[in-house]
């Protein structure tokens, strides 16, 4: 196996009395892609924040380490990775600055974490602006955010996140704002640029489409802890956690709450004892409520559940 | 009540609550709690700019008499004053602000174009034009002060009936037939009354600044009467000598108005949850 | 950005000319019979009959309030009651030295103000946002003309640092008129022993007038950077590695103070009041004590024609505000707000 580009281990974080992380490990390879899935609520955006080294003010860290290029980021607040982890958010309307020119809010990074004088990085941003495929890239430097399209303004925060020369690329669920048409453009040309540069991919969706064709493994996550990865063709063709599979049969095409199942994903300041989807498991016995389930390796696979070899009762799959 | 509650609860609000109710009983009970309750009006010019003793707790000023006592019997006068404008402030201003939030058209347009007028003129200058063109004195600045704060409390009801007139509840009441003066005054109104009460407590705190202001300039309360403004000015041929002579009166100015901006600020809070927001939890 | 401009300008327009009708207004109906007010208490019903035909009192009130339009906006404003110098000459005289110590105190407020402003919020419910809560709040609760007293009392006649009134030492002249502005003038005429003169003057005038724009500008700068650290952008521009101090000045501080600056319009009304007060306490020639002069020798042309440049001042403040916000957020001239 490759090298990890990434390693997230054993991490936990807590604010006050909410454990939003519980024990998460995962690895991205050097040039590989990982897809991180769950319902909202499940921890998400808390691993992505750890990962950027920007996790909110009051946040504990009991135990585990971000690894990036073999330096634990939550050491120095994410100092030695900034500008090598490429960071594409979620809503291109609401991540640039509206009263300052996209270019220089670019240019500001690069200032910090690129070598070379203003020229350079000038030079550099316009190639960038072409290789996200921005029309007109000379004039979009001297451009405000509020002038592009959501699409375009995707294609800047790409550019962005490439203009410091990352390893890897950190995306959170990039294209729930946009419209169907560019989404799959927008996917493309991130697929494109991943391949073409060698680049790293941590990709946060709701969306097992996106999962499929673009990740080559998945970290399922339930209520903060990791309820099953592996290969992303594996997993989706065969799932073994509980929740894996009934998320699957709920809702082919996106994670999201699992309706008809009793009970909702629980507050992270009331996490149940033991496995944290017992209450909502058809599979659930005595032992459940009371020992966390420790990870099993299956085929290549890790799975959160000791009896993810048993059959789901017919209801719960309907 | 939940705005009493809420005031209760952040401590600075509550702070500016006792110093408004403290005002209130001293301005009640002015003529019993003041020492010398006759030094409104009289003088005694052999005990003339004493320094604060045990005898003048903040010293006597340039006609003897006891300062503390004329700044305790001034307190009525400012609240009255403040009350009287304020109030007047909202019989001119409540009307106009649900009229032309209600109707569409001319009239409307002619009201808040009067209103625009007069907020696009420093409240201050405009009075003073007043006041003048009406020969000075207190009624005359009282008068002048209404008309100056009006706009405000137009402004405010103006965009609360604009905002509720296209809410579902009004067309519902409308649709049933209910008299538009019946919606504005029963359903639109106590709508508006938190943003009324917010602005009519900070516009206290304003009134008083104001009236005292006019008095030290001497279009406002004239002598012998115990107003904050006009000691501070009487006191000034007796600088740097008689310290104590403006000192007072200008720190009961400041307290009182402190006060009603500290609980205005608290109403704000309780009236708006977004902004409660803002300041924390 | 030109014709973002001009709609401001086209827009403040009818504001001022529904001031000019008002001051017509207040200056025709509330005397009562304007030209018995203007001959005196002593005057027989032919000089009042005088006074009406010379004033054109006797016309039709339509053809009075185009008369009265076309002097305003020529910039007669007839003769003062009480020096018999021309209005409009008297007020040109006294406009500078107002717009100095109003312009000051502006500054002083807006470079105090809104780094308070910033490291409170920064400082989110810690004890620096304390002090600067009760700053911004005691800061509005105090009456100028006490302050200015009280700073007297410590300043000029207790320590005796700072002079006491006026806006220059009186055996150093006036450097020759050039903008009107003695802070300017001095340093146009080369003389640093003016400027030095002046600075001092307006110290303590400037003070005691910027105190409750301080706070205002303050408060607002205060709960807009609070919004502002809410947005998605700065938690972008965290992760993407701006830098903290950067972060907080420059790319947080700019989306904030787009509020504080319609603020700063709005408070010019407030520091033109205020200035009434202070001008009275240290005797500062401006349109303040003009103002006041005016009132207690019921010179009510003099007063009318104050109203009227204040609120013209006003205007043009106004306007300026809304290009400068313009200027700040690009998107405020494209949607013509």
């Amino acid at each position: 196996m490759i090298a990890p580009v990434l390693s997230v281990q054993r991490l936990s974080v807590r604010i006050g009395a909410a454990r939003i992380l519980d024990d998460v490990s995962l690895a991205v390879p050097a040039g590989g892609t990982l897809g991180v899935v769950g319902e909202s609520g499940c921890g998400k955006s808390t691993l992505l924040r750890a990962i950027l080294g920007i996790l909110p003010r009051g946040a504990e860290v009991p135990g585990g380490a971000v690894l990036f290029g073999g330096r634990d980021i939550l050491a120095d607040g994410g100092a030695s990775a900034r500008g090598r982890i490429g960071f594409v958010p979620q809503d291109p309307y609401l991540s640039l600055n509206p009263v300052f020119r996209a270019g220089d809010q670019i240019l500001e990074i690069m200032r910090r974490h690129a070598p070379g004088t203003r020229r350079d990085h000038r030079a550099r941003l316009v190639e960038l602006f072409r290789a996200v495929q921005l029309p007109e890239p000379e004039a979009a430097l001297a451009k405000y955010p509020h002038q592009f399209s959501g699409g375009q303004r995707q294609r800047l925060l790409i550019a962005a996140a490439l203009c410091c020369d990352p390893a890897l690329l950190v995306a959170d669920e990039p294209t729930t704002a946009l419209d169907v048409t560019t989404q799959r453009e927008i996917l493309a040309l991130l697929q494109g640029l991943a391949a073409a540069r060698g680049l790293a991919l941590l990709f946060v969706t709701h969306d097992f489409g996106v999962l499929a064709s673009l990740c080559e493994s998945v970290t399922v996550l339930y209520a903060g802890r990791v309820a099953e990865s592996g290969p992303t063709r594996d997993v989706l063709d065969d799932p073994r956690h509980p929740y894996t599979r009934m998320l699957l049969a709920c809702h082919p095409d996106r994670a999201t709450a699992l309706a008809g199942i009793p009970g909702t994903v629980p507050a992270a300041t009331a996490q149940p004892d033991g496995c944290r989807f017992h209450p909502r498991c058809p599979l659930a016995r005595g032992d459940c409520a009371l020992d966390v389930p420790q990870p099993v390796l299956h085929r290549g696979r890790v799975i959160a559940c000791p009896y993810h070899a048993e059959a789901l009762p017919e209801v719960a799959l309907a | 009540m939940t705005a009493l509650r809420h005031i209760l609860r952040d401590p600075v609000a509550t702070f500016g609550l006792l110093l408004v109710l403290a005002a209130v009983v001293v301005a009640l009970f002015a003529p019993w709690l003041a020492p010398y309750p006759d030094d409104a009006f009289e003088s005694h010019l052999l005990q003339r700019l004493r320094a604060p003793s045990a005898e003048f707790p903040f010293g006597t000023d340039n006609l003897g008499r006891d300062i503390l006592s004329r700044v305790i019997l001034g307190t009525r006068d400012a609240l009255t004053v403040a009350l009287a404008v304020v109030g007047a402030a909202i019989a001119i201003g409540v009307p106009v602000g649900l009229l032309a939030g209600w109707r569409e058209g001319w009239l409307a347009e002619t009201l808040m174009r009067v209103t625009d007028v007069f907020l696009a003129v420093p409240q201050l200058i405009l009075a003073l034009a007043l006041g003048q063109l009406m020969a000075p004195g207190i009624g005359t600045a009282m008068v002048a002060l209404a008309l100056t704060y009006w706009p405000f409390f137009a402004r405010t009801v103006f965009a609360e009936t604009r905002r509720l007139r296209g809410a579902l509840f009004v067309d519902a009441l409308a649709g049933i037939g209910a008299h538009p003066a019946r919606i504005l005054l029963l359903h639109v109104l106590p709508n508006a009354a938190p943003a009324i009460l917010v602005r009519a407590t900070i516009g206290m705190g304003f009134t008083i600044l104001t009236a005292a202001l006019l008095g030290f300039l001497g279009v406002g309360a004239a002598p012998p009467s115990p107003d904050w403004g006009l000691m501070v000015s009487e006191a000034r041929q007796h600088l740097p000598e008689a310290w104590w002579f403006p000192t007072f009166p200008g720190l009961a100015i400041l307290l009182l108005v402190l006060g009603f901006n500290l609980l205005g600020d608290g109403l704000r809070d309780a009236a708006d949850p977004r902004l409660r927001r803002s300041r924390g939890h | 950005m030109a014709l973002y401009i001009l709609r401001r300008v086209l827009l403040a327009l009818p504001a001022l000319l529904g001031l000019i009708l008002l001051t017509f207004v207040l200056s025709r109906v509330i005397p009562g019979d304007p030209a018995a007010a203007l001959a005196g208490d002593a005057a027989t019903p032919a000089q009042i009959a005088a006074i009406r035909a010379q004033y054109g009192l006797d016309r039709p009130i339509l053809e009075q309030a185009v008369v009265h339009l076309r002097q305003v906006v020529t910039g007669d404003f007839g003769t003062s009651a009480f020096s018999g110098r021309p209005v409009a000459e008297e007020i040109w005289q006294r406009l500078p030295a107002t717009l100095e110590l109003t312009f000051a105190a502006l500054l002083l407020a807006t470079l105090l103000g809104i780094p308070l402003g910033l490291v409170a919020a920064l400082d989110h419910n810690g004890p620096v946002d304390h002090v600067v809560r009760l700053l911004s709040v005691g800061g509005l609760a105090i009456a100028g003309f006490w302050l200015a007293i009280m700073l007297q009392l410590v300043f000029a006649m207790d320590l005796d640092i700072l002079p006491l009134r006026g806006r220059i030492d009186v055996p150093l002249g006036l450097p020759p008129r050039v903008t009107g502005l003695l802070l300017v003038d001095s340093l146009l005429a080369g003389r640093p022993d003016m400027f030095w003169s002046a600075c001092r003057h307006v110290v303590l005038p400037a003070v005691t007038l910027a105190l409750p724009a301080l706070a205002t500008i303050a408060r607002f700068t205060r709960s807009g950077v609070l919004e502002t650290l809410q947005k998605d952008f700065v938690l972008y521009a965290r992760a993407a590695g701006y830098g903290r101090v950067r972060l907080a000045a420059i790319y947080v501080l700019r989306n904030a103070v787009t509020v504080t600056v319609t603020q700063i319009g709005l408070l010019f009304g407030a520091l033109i009041s205020g200035a009434v007060a202070v001008e009275a306490v240290f005797d500062w020639p401006g349109l303040g004590t003009y103002a006041v002069q005016a009132i207690l020798s019921a010179d009510y042309k003099a007063l009318l024609a104050v109203t009227l440049v204040v609120g013209a001042v006003y205007a043009v403040v106004n306007v300026a505000v809304d290009v400068a916000q313009a200027i700040i957020d690009p998107r405020v001239a494209e949607d013509g707000r």
